[in-house]
């Protein structure tokens, strides 16, 4: 895994994100939803984004394809595809790399879908669009698709409406829609949230493989960091609009530095402690108009101080990759025996 | 539960077929020419001769109902495409677009629809010349706030599902959203609009005609028919009668259509 990093990393990203401040226009005020993110996606690259509800997720999935719902907009701030700039209030130009370039697949499949129209209408739609084939190459290129996702019958599918086939089943052909002009990212919002266990690990093989054969680079959106550790070369952790710690698998994992992701790591259910009590972390994400000057986290962090609740912590970088935002990161091993 | 909604469904059918098959019929064949008068035979009470009887001119009445049938219902299905058209352009650019162009185009149907309809009407007829395009249009008009609203509604309702979304989100355009993903889904309402608007076109046609503003004589209309049977109440009834009844009819089963589908529609949702 390392020794493919480093290859990578030497490549231009596919994906920049630079700075990206989103805010939500409410009457009469202005609320920030995302403040200063950066983030970079190397081809064939897995990165996980992790947070609880409501820390930017899905807005921040949402803004890189120019599909944020209309109350909210860029403020500033940059994404870059390929090293293009995607102009923010420019639809075409996100419409033309919308599924071409990158695809996005959504929680739930069962209402991802139109029940009014066939799976082959829906599955055949984006083939015709991008690539400009006929009506009968696209049901072809698409019951490819569904075999290389491992649906059975693509052919009887393609005739199929949506309301009978099962929600893995549903998410399968989700993928393989997404899949269908060769995008180079996929976005991937809590893909295995709606579906139940054994069908969860199916659809992240199913990424996997995918990864693996397309070269196709997953940004992979998740509140279970499980799924994120098992998946992920890089994590970002979000945390009320801002990525506040970000690293490789084992840099987060062995030496967390931000108190929110030690926190998570420490709610996290193990057997061998089975018999204590869950961890939780006391208090709730700050609320848009809430958050305050300092840094976000200071209301349920345990080491908080003055400091924290006045002067927004600066981003530390402790090695390589691995970044923090937090006054004590700064202080050298500080927090790192804290986990346990 | 279920059939006694299916027996809505099915009478609403089977009356407006009924009346569209006696309209084809009218097409091809009437027992006496709409406007063939006989003085000898004026206001002849209903028999074996004239079913319906006859008017003041002697001319036969079940012939002018049939010939009728034409006039309501081309009345019914223009002003009802006039008002649906209408209506989806303002309803789907307030629905899609949002923000100030909803706030805009919105409270423009409201004001049309604060304002009486008939009223309406009956300024256009006034203001152009009474005849019957210019009674469909004004009906049609009239129709407009309505479809709007209900397609307003299903644009906001089905622009932010999931499904739109994620078409979206994998690189359809303005044009395969709309008329691929929206509006097949907002067609069911638009149906019901239209069935309930049929009724209420035909009973607006009988009105304007029966205040001498819509359908002009000689022209067969059944409220025209109603305002010239005014005079003969005492001596001949019957006159009043049937197209009076034809007009209860229809509009009885274009609301029973109407209601029916809007149930099965209900029952699937």
């Amino acid at each position: 895994m390392q020794a493919s990093n480093e290859e990578t990393d030497a490549r231009l990203p596919l994906l920049e994100i630079r700075d990206l401040h989103v805010e939500l226009t409410a009457p009469r005020r202005r609320l920030p939803v995302l403040e200063g993110v950066r983030l970079e996606v190397r081809p064939g690259e897995t990165v996980g984004i992790v947070g609880e509800s409501g820390c930017g997720k899905s807005v921040l999935s949402l803004s890189l394809l120019g599909l944020l719902p209309p109350a909210m907009r860029i403020r500033e701030g940059e994404i870059r595809y390929a090293s293009e700039t995607l102009p923010h209030a420019d639809e075409e130009s996100f419409r033309r790399i919308r599924g071409k370039e990158i695809a996005m697949i959504f929680q739930d499949p069962m209402s991802a879908l139109n029940p009014a129209l066939t799976i082959g209408d829906q599955a055949t739609e984006m083939a015709r669009l991008h690539l400009g084939l006929t009506r009968r190459e696209a049901r072809e290129h698409a019951a490819a698709l569904f075999r290389k996702v491992g649906l059975p019958r693509p052919e009887a599918l393609l005739r199929d409406y949506p309301h009978r086939l099962s929600g893995g089943m549903l998410q399968r052909v989700m993928i393989a829609i997404a899949l269908s002009c060769g995008p180079k990212l996929l976005i991937a919002d809590e893909p295995t949230t709606a579906l139940d266990v054994t069908i969860q690990a199916q659809i992240l093989d199913l990424l996997r493989k995918i990864r693996e054969e397309e070269g196709t680079a997953i940004l992979l959106v998740s509140h279970d960091l499980g799924v994120i550790a098992d998946m992920c070369d890089r994590i970002a952790v979000m945390y009320a609009g801002q990525i506040v710690e970000e690293g490789t698998v084992a840099d987060l994992f062995d030496s967390p530095k931000h108190p929110y992701t030690i926190a998570l790591l420490n709610a996290i259910p193990t057997p061998a402690k089975k018999h204590e009590k869950l961890f939780a972390i006391p208090g709730t994400v700050p609320a848009l108009n809430e958050r305050g000057t300092g840094c976000r986290f200071h209301s349920r962090c345990p080491h908080a101080d003055e400091r924290c609740l006045l002067q927004a912590p600066p981003v530390v970088t402790v090695r390589g990759v691995h970044s923090a935002r937090c006054w004590l990161a700064a202080e050298e091993g500080g927090l790192s025996n804290a986990v346990g | 539960m279920n059939s006694r909604k299916n027996v809505t469904l099915w009478l609403g059918i089977g009356i407006v077929s009924a009346l569209l098959l006696l309209m084809a019929v009218s097409l091809f064949y009437v027992p006496y020419g709409a406007n063939e008068m006989n003085i000898a035979h004026r206001l002849q009470a209903p028999g074996r001769a004239h079913w319906f009887g006859t008017d003041n001119f002697g001319r036969d009445i079940l012939s002018r109902i049939m010939e009728g049938t034409q006039t309501a219902f081309a009345v019914g299905f223009f002003s009802v495409c006039i008002g649906a058209a209408g209506g989806f352009a303002v309803g789907s650019a307030a629905g899609y677009l949002g923000k100030w162009t909803d706030e805009l185009l919105m409270r423009a149907v409201d004001a049309l629809m604060a304002f009486p309809g008939i009223l309406l009407a009956l300024i256009f007829v006034t203001i152009f010349k009474a005849s019957l395009p210019q009674t469909v249009i004004a009906i049609g008009v009239i129709f407009i706030p309505g479809f709007a609203r209900v397609i307003r509604g299903g644009f906001l309702q089905y622009k932010e599902a999931d499904f739109v979304k994620a078409a979206r989100g994998l690189g359809a355009g303005h044009g395969t959203v709309i008329f691929r993903h929206i509006v097949p889904h907002v067609l069911s309402s638009v149906i019901v609009t239209a069935s309930l608007c049929f009724s209420t076109a035909i009973l607006a046609e009988a009105a304007l005609s029966y205040l001498g503003l819509g359908v002009q004589p000689p022209d067969p209309s059944w409220g025209r028919m109603l305002n010239e049977s005014q005079s003969y109440m005492n001596k001949a009834p019957w006159f009043a009668l049937a197209p009076g009844l034809f007009i209860t009819a229809t509009v009885l089963g274009f609301n029973l259509l109407g209601d029916g589908i809007r149930d099965l529609r209900d029952r699937r949702a």
